[in-house]
């Protein structure tokens, strides 16, 4: 589907409105919107919405050959996938450049921070595996992804292992409990949009906001105030002093964000040991015109095997029209016959085949006239799967070459009629070389 | 919602009355769903089944491109995407599957030359993962306006090895269990739009699941009710699917079945279905 395109009027909007320090959601320049963080049941599961973004992520792992190259290190593998539900543009194969740019972006910024230590375990290393999947697009993926990935890699947990010599036991998550992934730091992205040309900025834009910058400026950073990327795309130019104050003003998000990611591990962490419920479940409102939740409900069934077996008894039985498979040759059998042939109705509109086709057609033609087809009737009246030798021909067909067969197709609407005996053709072709 | 609370104050009176001999196994696990939580796309919807979740959000009827508009009704298309890896064989059937069941329900004939996009992202999978893909489906076709003809829902059933029946089966059960029936089931006339089974099981025990998943069909219809915003018309499509037969996987949306082997004459009519919901629930 294509994007609806932005107004000129709503574009001049936004960019006075942000001359004159005003967003349309009421936010200040360096505010972030809300930020929300909800875990599932599995470990490694969690939603992060920001604002109206979100996105789901998910860590997996698993025990793999280590790359040639890097023998000793883990694999990190990371997927950051635009949902079609994101916006109605995200078309596989549409959007090429920005699904790029930010995949590039989280890629680097991932790695480059080397946030975990994956170590070898006897020729075999940890692969670590994170989806994450936009859900909404309301601007600034990027960072939404990052505190998704940060979220779901600290909440994650990878079976235990053991290694005694050359044994190596991996453990399931019954008989030992699954084990935190090491991580060193957590490195978040910030991003900032800049309008007129460098000289207003903006954090956290929001999609309307993101349709009429000029450039973007993403600082990835830990809360020990250690720049892990800083990428800038769009061609703004900026001076030196502008990206340190950008720098400054990250360093104090992202120690607020680190916060509250903690808070919400914690808490989860607590609500799983005191045996209290958790999962999406839990972060459906209640009391909500939108929402709906039903507990556990019990369905009387003891009387359905006596209701089943009335139906049984009182349904007709059904129609005799059952077909017994043909086994024309080891390996090609023929479950029912097709339906009638209409290739004399529709002499006007046929569509010509290949050439190829054609000529198959004209050999074919005289195999048929010569042979003695045998007729086999009544199929449906044996019990046992019919073998038939060789030359079989369910029913004698007589094609006529000579009433024009190269028509070219002339007529473009009946697009399905012609289909119908395009299939025919072939479907006899098949049959007759099985036969040969 | 005194409708709420009355189909609570129900189902509670029903298990007081002693234990069904199927066992403990027949109950819904706890579900919720929640309506219009993404801002981008035209309908959401999160459908959770105990810890089985999955988030629809549709889009239409919007432009279509060329290549695959039909001319005279909405091209109803069907995305379904695993929460690991990219998509593959499993996911494309269960579209397939989802797709057959939409587009026997929704009016696509007074949208022509549009696409109706339904989109599914499988939040988290434990067990009975096609029939909460089928509820969150229909639940964001409401709420995203699409004039449908009837609301749907799904249910999967689980037969064991002794032949008792789970309804709404978690990963472990439906691993250990011989057959995985999944059924769609509209609400106006209870007729079956879809049937997914796999593994084996006789005439009597796939025919069992079918009559009584209109139990809980019926309570999720309870809300479905209140909150239906079309007035679906009772015209019958003529959905006559026949009950279930055995083989090995059989799954099909509406349209004729094939026939069925010789060795079973008898095959029950999906349609006589008796008023067995409104005996024991009296929602309806």
């Amino acid at each position: 589907m294509k994007e609806t395109p932005l107004s000129n009027c709503e574009r001049r909007f936004l960019l006075r409105a942000i001359e004159e320090r005003k967003r349309l959601d009421g936010r200040q320049t360096y505010d972030y919107r809300n930020i929300r963080i909800s875990f599932g049941t599995d470990y490694g599961c969690c939603i992060v919405e920001l604002g109206k973004t979100r996105v789901l992520g998910q860590v997996s792992c698993e025990l793999v050959a280590p790359k040639l190259n890097r023998a000793t290190e883990g694999i990190l593998f990371f997927n950051l996938e635009l949902s079609q539900m994101a916006a109605p543009a995200f078309e596989p194969g549409r959007y090429l450049n920005l699904f790029l740019k930010l995949l590039y972006i989280s890629d680097v910024w991932l790695k480059i921070s080397k946030m975990i230590y994956l170590f070898k375990i006897h020729f075999q290393v940890w692969q670590i595996r994170v989806d994450l999947h936009l859900l909404n697009h309301d601007g600034n993926i990027i960072d939404a992804a990052s505190i998704a990935a940060v979220v779901a890699l600290c909440h994650f947990r990878r079976p235990d292992v053991s290694v005694q010599g050359d044994e190596v036991t991996l453990y399931t998550p019954e008989e030992r409990d699954p084990v935190p992934l090491s991580i060193h730091h957590m490195p978040i992205c910030v991003s900032f949009a800049f309008f007129q040309q460098g000289t207003y900025l903006l954090v956290d834009p929001n999609e309307r906001e993101e349709r009429v910058m000029d450039g973007l400026l993403v600082i990835a950073m830990n809360k020990h105030r250690e720049i892990c990327t800083i990428q800038s795309s769009g061609g703004i130019m900026l001076l030196k002093d502008q990206v340190l104050r950008c720098s400054k003003i990250a360093g104090v998000k992202v120690a607020e964000i680190t916060e509250l990611i903690q808070k919400a591990l914690e808490n989860d962490q607590k609500v799983r040991k005191e045996g209290g419920k958790f999962g999406f479940a839990e972060s459906i409102a209640n009391q909500r015109i939108t929402a709906f939740k039903m507990e556990k409900a019990t369905i009387d069934t003891s009387d359905v095997e006596e209701k089943a077996e009335e139906i049984i008894a009182e349904a007709e039985p059904p129609s005799e029209v059952v077909s017994k498979p043909v086994l024309w040759t080891p390996g090609t059998a023929q479950i029912g016959e097709g339906v009638e042939n209409s290739w004399g109705d529709l002499e006007d509109s046929e569509k010509e085949d290949d050439d190829e086709g054609g000529s198959d057609e004209a050999i074919l033609l005289d195999s048929i006239k010569m042979d003695t087809g045998i007729e086999v009737s009544d199929i449906g009246s044996q019990d046992a799967p019919i073998i038939l030798s060789d030359s079989e021909e369910e029913e004698m067909i007589i094609l006529e070459p000579d009433k024009n067969p190269k028509k070219i197709r002339t007529q473009t609407t009946s697009v399905k009629q012609e289909k119908a005996p395009n299939k025919k053709p072939v479907k006899r072709r098949k049959k007759k070389r099985a036969a040969n | 919602m005194e409708e709420e609370m009355h189909t609570d104050a129900k189902i509670r009176a029903e298990t007081g009355a002693g234990s069904s001999p199927r066992g403990p196994g027949c109950s819904l696990r706890h579900f919720a769903c929640e309506q219009n939580l993404l801002s981008r796309p035209d309908g959401s919807a999160s459908f959770l089944q105990g810890d089985t979740s999955v988030l629809a959000g549709v889009y239409g009827p919007a432009e279509v491109k060329v290549s695959k508009e039909i001319f005279n009704k909405a091209t109803l298309e069907v995305i379904l995407r695993p929460k690991i890896g990219l998509p593959g064989v499993a996911e494309k059937s269960r579209e397939r599957l989802i797709r057959n069941t939409c587009e026997a329900v929704v009016l696509g004939t007074l949208h022509p030359r549009t696409s109706i996009t339904v989109v599914l992202q499988v939040v988290s999978d434990a067990g009975s993962l096609l029939a909460c893909c089928l509820n969150a489906a229909c639940m964001a076709l409401v709420d995203a306006g699409v004039p449908m003809r009837a609301l749907f829902c799904g249910v999967t059933c689980a037969l064991d090895s002794d032949g008792t029946l789970v309804l709404d089966p978690t990963s472990k059960q439906e691993k250990e269990a011989r057959a995985v029936l999944t059924f769609a089931v509209d609400n106006v006339e209870r007729k079956l739009l879809m049937s997914s089974t796999k593994g084996l099981f006789s005439d009597a025990e796939g025919s069992a699941p079918s009559t009584n998943q209109s139990l809980p069909r019926s309570s999720s219809s309870a809300w479905l009710r209140p909150r239906r915003l079309r007035n679906t018309s009772s015209a019958s499509t003529g959905n006559r699917c026949r009950g279930v037969t055995p083989r090995a996987e059989t799954s099909w949306g509406r349209g004729p079945l094939p026939p069925p082997p010789p060795t079973h004459p008898l095959q029950p009519e999906a349609n006589q279905r008796p008023s067995l919901a409104s005996r024991s629930y009296g929602l309806m």
